[in-house]
């Protein structure tokens, strides 16, 4: 793995394939309520949701930390925002799908709109603390809502509505929805990170300078995809939140945003599949190992420190390595 | 409220500062003359707690627990140093994020499963085990004064370590730039290791100190760690100085916060409505201190490094 051999056996886009990687991603998940059937039942199912639910996610933060360089420790935030606003409106009676999903965006929105435009003022590691001190701050409010369960959380006694049926009452609706969502959110990010737009904000990410002053309002852009990925998060805190039918502030804890940024780091990021393989991954290991042991996270910690310095550009990056080594 | 209550809460909250400042000087040290985002740097401080109550079981004596815990813990940094951190410090933070995140995970897990889940006390040593009289009506523990003393104390020491010994002198150095020292002939790996070490031996002290005061058990760094990062910040990456004003601060700021914000907030609106909101936006405080400190000086109150 020479320098001159790495730049020439990893082309930065590999579109088909990468394309093809995330096709069997998505088919394999989709076919794992057959495989329930039949073996691991609604245990399974319930693990996938929850992958799947994180996945998304992961994909909003990669569009932060991987294309705008903009690294977030906050980004549960915007999930808890999204949990709540749903289960707010649950609990006051408030069951339509419709209604419940632009106000858990609009309200996360709002909040990365005036947050962001605070943390767009500073960079790299300053960053990362201020974005922190957003999430606890949303945090610790939301543990303050004594009507709705304050720290120890809020039970959801019903399901929300999809334009008036129960599709989202059944376990097989939430799982396609989810299902639905992960590849809608996939599919918008590379729309994204593929447009002018996207390449705007790379290019920001590594000169910001030049970028300003080429015309472009950095701020704009960067203040733009926060908002953005905001939103998302808060569309997967409202699957949680119908998924789990429970809600508490520890959707939004520190713990919780670390755990993102490892997914993303782990998987590989601004690459296409990186953060999808990352999120899942974690689940998974995290299945199987402890599974194995009660001890799993023995063996967790110690491959997380491998993978952070033997494989460079996370698990996509790895696979890539051997790929490119084979042909 | 009470003159009482608040020369309470101040102890407190030196208190707290003390501990903040033992764990924030390694870190900030790490972090100013490195760029090394240390995770693990909490678990260093789990580490030295459950070090005091093993060298307290072992020997039955606090001062012994200490005297055996402070190399141990020096030890445990330098292990972690060679095993993990030194291939790490040419590489990005978020790989650092990663691989301190992996250390973080297998030591609080290694802690449950030698010690147990459940959470340890160790009693303060005997001759400190006594409550005083501060002033009329106000007893105070004895050992909860040492803390503060000792805190200040290895502050005091720390300080004239940085500022009047050449190793100091090459910290401060490599803090403010990190090249030019290495151009100039330092061995700057060593000089991390120094750092390294002894940043580890500082946060153990703080949990053998910490051991007797709270409980002992798997995590109780972690949170300390993103407080500990808070103070940091606010004191400026790579400042003793700021480190020591900012963990005081933060210190003083929370603990006052939890009982005058509520108190507070009962003068202008309800008693109910106080009790409900205060304590949130009580533990908001030391982020809304940070948030305003990094938007109005992004580099911290006492920033070693003029602009980075």
């Amino acid at each position: 793995m020479s320098g001159a051999s790495h730049a020439v056996a990893a082309p930065p886009a590999r579109p088909r394939s990468a394309l093809v990687v995330a096709g069997i991603i998505f088919a394999a998940l989709a076919l794992i309520p057959i495989v329930a059937e039949f073996a691991g039942g609604a245990y399974l199912t319930s693990l996938a949701v929850r992958a799947m639910i994180l996945a998304i996610v992961a994909i909003s933060l990669d569009l932060l930390m991987g294309h705008g360089g903009l690294v977030s420790f906050g980004h549960s935030a915007f999930v808890a925002i999204g949990a709540y606003a749903a289960g707010i409106m649950l609990t006051e009676g408030v069951y339509e799908i419709t209604l419940i999903l632009p106000v858990a965006m609009g309200a996360a929105a709002l909040f990365a709109l005036a947050s962001g435009a605070v943390c767009m003022r500073t960079s790299g590691v300053s960053f990362i603390m201020i974005t922190l001190a957003f999430g606890q701050m949303v945090y610790f409010a939301l543990g303050s809502l004594a009507q709705y369960g304050a720290d120890d959380g809020l039970t959801i006694w019903s399901a929300p509505d999809a334009l008036g049926t129960k599709w989202l009452a059944s376990k097989t609706g939430v799982y396609v929805t989810v299902l639905i969502a992960l590849v809608g959110t996939w599919a918008l990010v590379h729309r994204i990170t593929g447009s002018r737009f996207g390449r705007v904000l790379r290019a920001a990410r590594q000169n910001p300078v030049r970028v300003s002053s080429m015309g472009y309002s950095v701020f704009r852009y960067r203040l733009t995809a926060y908002v953005i990925a905001g939103m998302i998060a808060a569309v997967a805190g409202v699957l949680w939140a119908t998924h789990a039918a429970f809600v508490s502030p520890s959707l939004g804890s520190w713990q919780r945003s670390g755990d993102l940024i490892v997914m993303v780091v782990l998987g590989g990021m601004a690459t296409r599949n990186g953060a999808l393989i990352g999120a899942l991954f974690f689940i998974v290991i995290e299945e199987v190992l402890s599974s194995i042991t009660h001890d799993w996270r023995l063996i967790f910690g110690p491959l997380l420190i491998l993978i952070a310095l033997y494989a460079r550009g996370g698990l996509v990056g790895l696979l890539d390595r051997i790929q490119g080594d084979r042909t | 409220m009470s003159t009482t209550l608040i020369l309470i809460q101040i102890l407190n909250g030196l208190q707290l500062g003390v501990i903040l400042f033992l764990i924030a000087a390694g870190l900030t040290l790490v972090f100013g003359v490195m760029g090394f985002i240390n995770l693990a740097h909490g678990v260093q401080y789990m580490v030295g707690a459950y070090l005091a109550y093993w060298g307290y079981g072992v020997t039955g004596s606090f001062v012994l627990a200490l005297l055996m815990a402070l190399p141990l813990a020096l030890l445990m940094g330098l292990v972690l140093e060679f095993l993990v951190f030194r291939h790490l410090y040419d590489r990005d933070h978020l790989s650092q994020v990663l691989a301190t995140f992996g250390v973080i995970l297998f030591l609080n897990q290694l802690a449950k499963v030698i010690f147990g889940p459940a959470s340890l006390s160790v009693p303060p040593p005997e001759f400190l085990d006594f409550s005083f009289t501060l002033i009329d009506g106000l007893l105070y523990p004895a050992y909860r004064i040492a803390v503060i003393v000792a805190g200040l104390l290895v502050a005091l020491i720390l300080w004239l370590v940085i500022t009047r010994t050449r190793v100091g002198m090459l910290i401060r150095a490599g803090a403010t730039n990190p090249d030019m020292v290495s151009a100039l002939g330092v061995n700057v790996r060593q000089l991390f290791l120094i750092v390294f070490g002894f940043g580890a031996m500082l946060a153990g002290f703080a949990g053998v100190m910490a051991a007797p005061i709270f409980s002992v058990e798997p995590g109780m760094g972690d949170n300390l760690l993103i407080v500990a990062f808070v103070v940091i910040i606010i004191g400026g990456a790579g400042s003793i100085r700021g480190a020591f004003v900012a963990a005081l601060l933060v210190g003083l700021v929370d603990t006052l916060g939890r009982t005058l914000v509520t108190d507070g907030l009962r003068l202008v609106m309800d008693a109910s409505s106080a009790n409900q909101i205060g304590p949130a936006i009580a533990s908001m405080l030391i982020y809304v201190l940070m948030a305003l400190v990094l938007f109005w000086r992004p580099e911290g109150l006492f920033a070693a490094r003029a602009a980075r």
